[in-house]
């Protein structure tokens, strides 16, 4: 469902934390992430919730998600619309809430350098490339361990339990490679 | 492949699933310990609602926290930890209340863990525990919630990096200083998914308070693990705690992806700048910065030795007019502690403001956010824009003393020139284990 995402550029430099994502200042004001929807990013792109589109990519520099485990952060990422991360590098909380929560984050680093504001921008986990469409330069990613694409595919480990009752370490024994 | 010898990370992985794994491996553990906080646990609550999983795998090995926003500075904060008070009752899992302490802490200060332990806690800063040799690590609401109810979270293999901290330190040389010195050197996300091991001839001379704060700001540097061996001062400890341990040992000749070499016996007193805390320095680069706010405590830099650190500078001198200066000890048993040797009332008495324990300066959440263009100096752990108050207010991480320092100057300074000379700022074994 979400193994194919095109959509906008939004760029960001290295070093985009979780508290950029979602300050304590506001998220501790707040019981709901509907309410905490209005400051995503709020120190960072002005009115970044109204004028995400759905599908739109954020293509960051090194280390995105640093910082607090705050789940908040990759949950109002999606609940704004955004499609996909592609980052030269993502700290691992970040990471495994971003699976959890079924928003697909890549690691690249040949696309964000090259990568302008607006640009079109694909990620396609099933063919596992990540293309500026506007700069005609595409990367092969990483494969994905085949326990994230289940997840990543049924749309967050919530929609997984959901339709297979339960975590999928319950449905195999190992997961090693 | 058998025969191989195992770094501390494997060694420990090892124990628990039986075999030895290979970075890279993706494993399902069961978990020993899992804990959250009221930043974290209404979320992890919510999820299990939906999913009808509302339940806990064992009551004893879940605890909860109210550390973030506590006592409540707001209605929701107020709700979550009504939330939390109510699912503490339902379910009969430990609920620490506002004025406990920080997780971490609380959790190194009753002694709930043993080597070895794999440890889930819905907070980065769960890393800090790797100072007691566990494999204690940070994750969201939604992998905590799931360990909770199933006992189980699946973990990636980390690589390994040895981290060897040489020579003998040199009396103003805090746990703070080595880490930020290693987090200037592995950069924000040089350490992302890996463990880092820390070994070398200065471990001995390394308080374990000391240790608490390099492997609390590890994953500063992106580690999913900050461990320390299980040595004579680690035994020592948790014999302290009534808790037995077994022999653990790296092999010699254990193979790293990587390898880090810090020698601790060059170190001045160091310093991050904005915007991160891998902008490491010297201070002397940044002495004569006026400073607003100065924050001693949180989960880096809340603890005993901590604040005799400060104190060393605050007994004898006073916060300058118009500085603020907030202390805040980690836990309730290290503020009962300062209350009975008279630090608290020094601090409060060269013009701090000193508070109960709580994670809310550091987060921006309560208790001293900072104005438009004001300067802080710190000893917690990040100073991103915006972390503790508004975008353009600017965050230095310091060592306690080099805070105190600056608290009295009004500016930032080498903390030397206010330290009595030559006696250590890290805390002798006997005071740490009274």
């Amino acid at each position: 469902m979400t193994l194919r995402v095109k959509g906008r550029a939004w760029v960001l430099g290295d070093g985009v934390s979780t508290d950029h994502i979602i300050s304590g200042k506001f998220k501790y004001q707040k019981a709901r992430l509907e309410d905490m929807l209005p400051y995503l990013l709020y120190d960072v792109i002005s009115d970044f919730y109204k004028r995400v589109r759905p599908g739109d990519v954020i293509v960051a520099g090194k280390g995105f998600g640093y910082g607090s485990s705050r789940e908040h952060a990759a949950r109002l990422l999606k609940m704004a619309g955004v499609g996909a991360v592609v980052a030269v590098s993502v700290h691992r909380i970040f990471y495994r809430n971003a699976v959890n929560v079924g928003l697909p984050v890549v690691v690249s680093t040949k696309i964000p350098p090259i990568t302008r504001e607006g640009d079109t921008i694909l990620v396609d986990l099933v063919e596992g490339i990540v293309v500026n469409e506007s700069k005609n330069i595409r990367e092969e990613i990483q494969s994905l361990h085949p326990l994230i694409v289940d997840i990543i595919k049924a749309g967050g480990i919530e929609e997984y339990i959901l339709k297979h009752g339960g975590p999928p370490w319950q449905f195999r024994s190992s997961f090693s490679k | 492949m058998s025969s191989r010898e195992l770094t501390l990370t494997e060694a420990l992985l090892s124990r628990k699933l039986g075999r030895a794994p290979a970075p890279g491996d993706h494993v399902v553990v069961d978990v020993d310990l899992v804990y959250m906080h009221d930043g974290t646990f209404p979320l992890a609550l919510k999820v299990l609602r939906r999913l009808d999983m509302e339940k806990v795998f064992d009551p004893r090995r879940i605890i909860l926290f109210i550390d973030h926003a506590a006592p409540a500075p707001n209605l929701a904060a107020a709700i979550a930890h009504r939330i939390m008070r109510e699912f503490s009752r339902k379910h009969g899992v430990k609920l620490y209340d506002v004025g406990a302490g920080i997780s971490h802490q609380v959790v190194i200060d009753e002694g709930l863990i043993e080597p070895g332990n794999v440890i889930a806690g819905a907070d980065s800063h769960t890393v800090t525990l790797g100072a007691l040799t566990t494999l204690a690590t940070g994750f969201g609401s939604t992998d905590a919630a799931l360990a909770m109810a199933t006992g189980k979270t699946w973990l990636r293999v980390p690589e390994q990096v040895k981290v060897s901290i040489e020579g003998e330190p040199s009396w103003w040389v805090m746990g703070k200083d080595i880490a930020l010195a290693l987090l200037g050197e592995l950069g924000s996300d040089g350490a992302v998914y890996s463990s880092l091991e820390f070994q070398g001839s200065a471990i001995p001379y390394i308080s374990m308070d000391s240790r608490i704060t390099i492997s609390n700001m590890s994953v500063e540097a992106g580690a999913k693990y900050g461990l320390f061996p299980l040595d004579g001062l680690a035994k020592a400890w948790y014999k302290s705690r009534g808790i037995s341990t077994e022999p653990l040992e790296p092999g010699s000749k254990a193979t790293y992806s990587d390898e880090i070499v810090m020698e601790a016996s060059r170190l001045e007193p160091m310093i991050a700048a904005p915007p991160s805390p891998d902008n490491v320095t010297s201070v002397a680069e940044y002495e004569g910065v006026e400073v607003d706010q100065v924050f001693i405590g949180s989960c880096t830099n809340g603890r005993l030795e901590d604040f005799h650190a400060a104190a060393r500078v605050l007994k004898r001198h006073s916060v300058k007019q118009g500085v603020r200066c907030i202390a805040v000890p980690a836990s309730r048993r290290i503020y009962m502690r300062l209350l009975r040797e008279g630090i608290i009332e020094a601090l409060a008495g060269a013009g701090c403001v000193v508070a109960h324990s709580t994670c809310g300066p550091c987060i921006g959440a309560h208790l001293g956010l900072l104005a438009e263009g004001e300067v802080a100096i710190s000893t917690n752990n990040r100073n991103m824009p915006g972390r503790m108050g508004h975008r353009s207010a600017r965050i230095y991480l310091a060592n306690p003393a080099t805070a105190a320092a600056a608290a009295v100057k009004g500016r930032i300074v080498d903390p030397r020139e206010l330290l009595p000379l030559g006696s250590r700022l890290m805390d002798p074994v006997e005071v740490q284990m009274a």
